[in-house]
């Protein structure tokens, strides 16, 4: 068995970017590990690496160099770079995403947005009736059938973090889930996430700028110029 | 809850006028299309049907212009070059003549015909053998002749609607001042035969005096080589030998250039209508790219996009190719009329035939056709990265 201490290990992980002749070093070497049922929460000024590092551990992106474990696999490491098919499917077994922009389908309503992930994937274990429970949970039973367009922001938002977890992601990756919400709606949010972290054993890795939302969850990492700060 | 082909139809009605933009220009090529190919087909069979209704194979007449002759069988114009009745007799010997029949054809100015008068066309055939060469011929009202010389007509259906004749009546032959008595009145059969008015061949002769014929129809053994007798009728002096498949030769090499046109209008429209389907697809993948990426979030693999794309395009060519069809068969008799105004010569009949398999070949072009278009927006569609859809 593995440690589970070792649920997710970055070592030396560092991303740079080309923009024409010139080199970006978003992130530096950075080093640290999450553990299972963790709510860890990113935090820094603009342009200090958060999105960037976040992708790594999501997947969405390879790093220039570094070490990622993952639930005990090797995900990156030895210069390897994974194809889009091969980050494709590491990301379905592992990640939800929950994004500041909601990205629902507007043609779709509430439920068939929440049900979209199946018709693309279907994990093993993942069953219909999680939709109507997860609408339900995160209080929007009443707004099923609506289209995207007529309801609020903050509604948006729990859809989106309903379709994130209905192929029961071992992970929710939130990059400033209420970036677009004000004051009252990023409460409500922060409170399902905890919900989510404490009662569903969900492994939440977030970033914000709200210091009320980032102090939610167990551990806050800060982070300056490309590197982390405990 | 939600399948693929739900997520590509409500993509679709998201921008219904483009959608339906696009459906109407893959409508219009499926429908130029099938009509083209039905006109290929329909032409052909319609020139078959009018030679098989001739009633013989070859036809034996004065030397004279090939062409004059092809259009003097088919539209009974008057060539006027006489040869002969005796040569029926010699002609018959020929081992694989089945029947051979003597015509003469004739044509008066009609003063009273029309504003400025016109001509009337008389067949003068023999009854004894004329109506056995046309069994298919069915009488409205009346029967044939009732002997060889009486003054007696038989009037085909058009000649006699136009005329509002019926049986009984007396019909004028103007310029020679005779009166012929209208035994019997066809039923229609669709070919040239029912603007024709028809006398017993000595009676004509009698009217017009000329004592000889026009034409002679022959009717060959079923078996028989043909072409083995138009080499030994082509030996006899001053005939001339048309035979009716080199007819239809000489009038399928005329309208090839109607054919050919006809094809590039259709050729262009369906490259009009790809650009169209490319366009379109194209435009409203690039307006999705970061729904796209949600859904490669999501677990969506490149081929998975690629076919979302490619059932859109899918849709939008079964729709256009449907809608396209159905308007070629309902108004295919339109465009039967179109295609008779721009062609040297129409066979009677329907000209545009359009069944069963022609319209799943013409749906299998349009599916094609519409894959091809959709090939480049999806594989496009395939490969966004997730990465790019997220970054603001
Ligand atoms: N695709 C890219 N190409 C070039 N440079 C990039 C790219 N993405 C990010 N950067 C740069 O990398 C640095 C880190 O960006 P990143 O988006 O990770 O910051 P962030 O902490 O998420 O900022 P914010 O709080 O504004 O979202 C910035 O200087 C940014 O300009
Ligand atoms: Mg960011």
């Amino acid at each position: 068995m593995e440690n589970s201490a070792m649920f997710l290990e970055a070592r030396g992980l560092s991303r740079v970017y080309r923009r024409g002749s010139e080199d970006i070093h978003a992130l530096h070497e950075v080093s640290f590990s999450i553990q299972r049922g963790e709510f860890v929460s990113f935090m820094g000024p603009s342009g200090s690496g958060k999105t960037t590092l976040v992708n790594l551990l999501g997947c969405l992106d390879n790093p220039t160099s570094g070490e990622l474990d993952l639930a005990g696999r090797k995900i990156f490491g030895n210069g390897n770079v994974l194809s889009e098919r091969d980050l494709t499917r590491i990301r379905r077994e592992i990640f939800g995403y929950v994004f500041q922009n909601f990205y629902l389908i507007p043609t779709l309503t509430v439920l068939e947005n929440v049900a979209l992930p199946f018709a693309f994937y279907r994990k093993p274990g993942a069953r219909l009736e999680e939709v109507r429970r997860l609408l339900a949970m995160l209080g929007m039973e009443r707004r099923m059938d609506h289209l995207p367009a007529q309801i609020s922001g903050g509604e948006m938002q729990r859809v989106a973090i309903a379709r994130a977890l209905v192929n029961r992601p071992e992970i929710l990756l939130a990059d400033e889930p209420t970036g677009n919400l004000d004051t009252t709606r990023s409460a409500e949010i922060g409170e399902i996430l905890q919900h989510l972290n404490r009662n569903e054993g969900l492994t939440i890795i977030m970033v914000s700028h709200n210091p009320n939302l980032a102090r939610l969850g167990g551990r806050l990492i800060e982070m300056r110029d490309g590197k982390v700060f405990k | 809850m939600i399948t693929r082909y739900q997520i590509a139809y409500k993509n679709l009605l998201r921008k219904k006028a483009r959608t339906l933009l696009t459906i109407i220009g893959i409508t219009l090529s499926s429908w130029v299309l099938v009509s083209l190919l039905g006109f290929n087909q329909g032409y052909e069979r319609a020139l078959n049907r009018d030679i098989e209704n001739m009633g013989y194979q070859i036809m034996v007449m004065a030397k004279g212009c090939p062409y004059e002759a092809a259009t003097m069988m088919l539209q009974g114009g008057t060539g006027l070059r006489y040869i002969e009745k005796s040569m029926v007799g010699s002609i018959l010997k020929e081992p694989e003549i089945d029947q051979a029949t003597p015509i003469l054809m004739q044509a008066f100015f009609d003063p009273n015909k029309g504003e400025n008068g016109g001509i009337a066309g008389y067949f003068g055939v023999d009854p004894a053998t004329y109506p056995s060469m046309k069994p298919f011929f069915r009488f409205r009202q009346g029967e044939w002749f009732h002997d060889d010389s009486a003054d007696e007509a038989v009037m085909g259906f058009e000649a006699a609607e136009l005329e509002q004749r019926e049986v009984g009546d007396m019909i004028f032959v103007p310029e020679k001042n005779v009166k012929l008595k209208v035994v019997g009145i066809l039923e229609r059969t669709g070919t040239q035969d029912d603007g024709t008015i028809f006398v017993p061949l000595k009676t004509l002769q009698k009217v017009s005096g000329i004592d000889m014929i026009t034409t002679i129809g022959i009717k060959v053994k079923k078996d028989a080589d043909i072409v083995e007798l138009e080499n030994k009728l082509y030996k006899l002096p001053d005939v001339q030998v048309v035979s009716l498949s080199q007819v239809k030769q000489t009038i399928m090499k005329l309208i090839s250039t109607a054919r050919i046109m006809v094809l590039s209008v259709a050729i262009i429209a369906i490259l009009i209508a790809m650009v169209g389907v490319i366009n379109t697809i194209l435009m409203s993948v690039l307006e999705r790219i970061q729904e796209i990426g949600i859904l490669k979030t999501m677990g969506a693999m490149p081929g998975d996009i690629f076919s979302l794309v490619w059932t859109e395009t899918l849709i939008l060519c079964a729709c256009g190719g449907v809608a396209g069809i159905g308007f070629a068969i309902g108004f295919a008799s339109a465009t039967d009329f179109l295609v008779r105004i721009i062609l040297p010569y129409a066979p009677a009949g329907g000209l545009v035939v359009i069944d069963v398999s022609l319209a799943m070949l013409t749906m299998g072009i349009i599916l094609l056709v519409g894959l091809m278009s959709g090939l480049y927006p999806a594989w496009k569609a395939g490969r966004v990265r997730p990465l790019e859809s997220i970054r603001r």
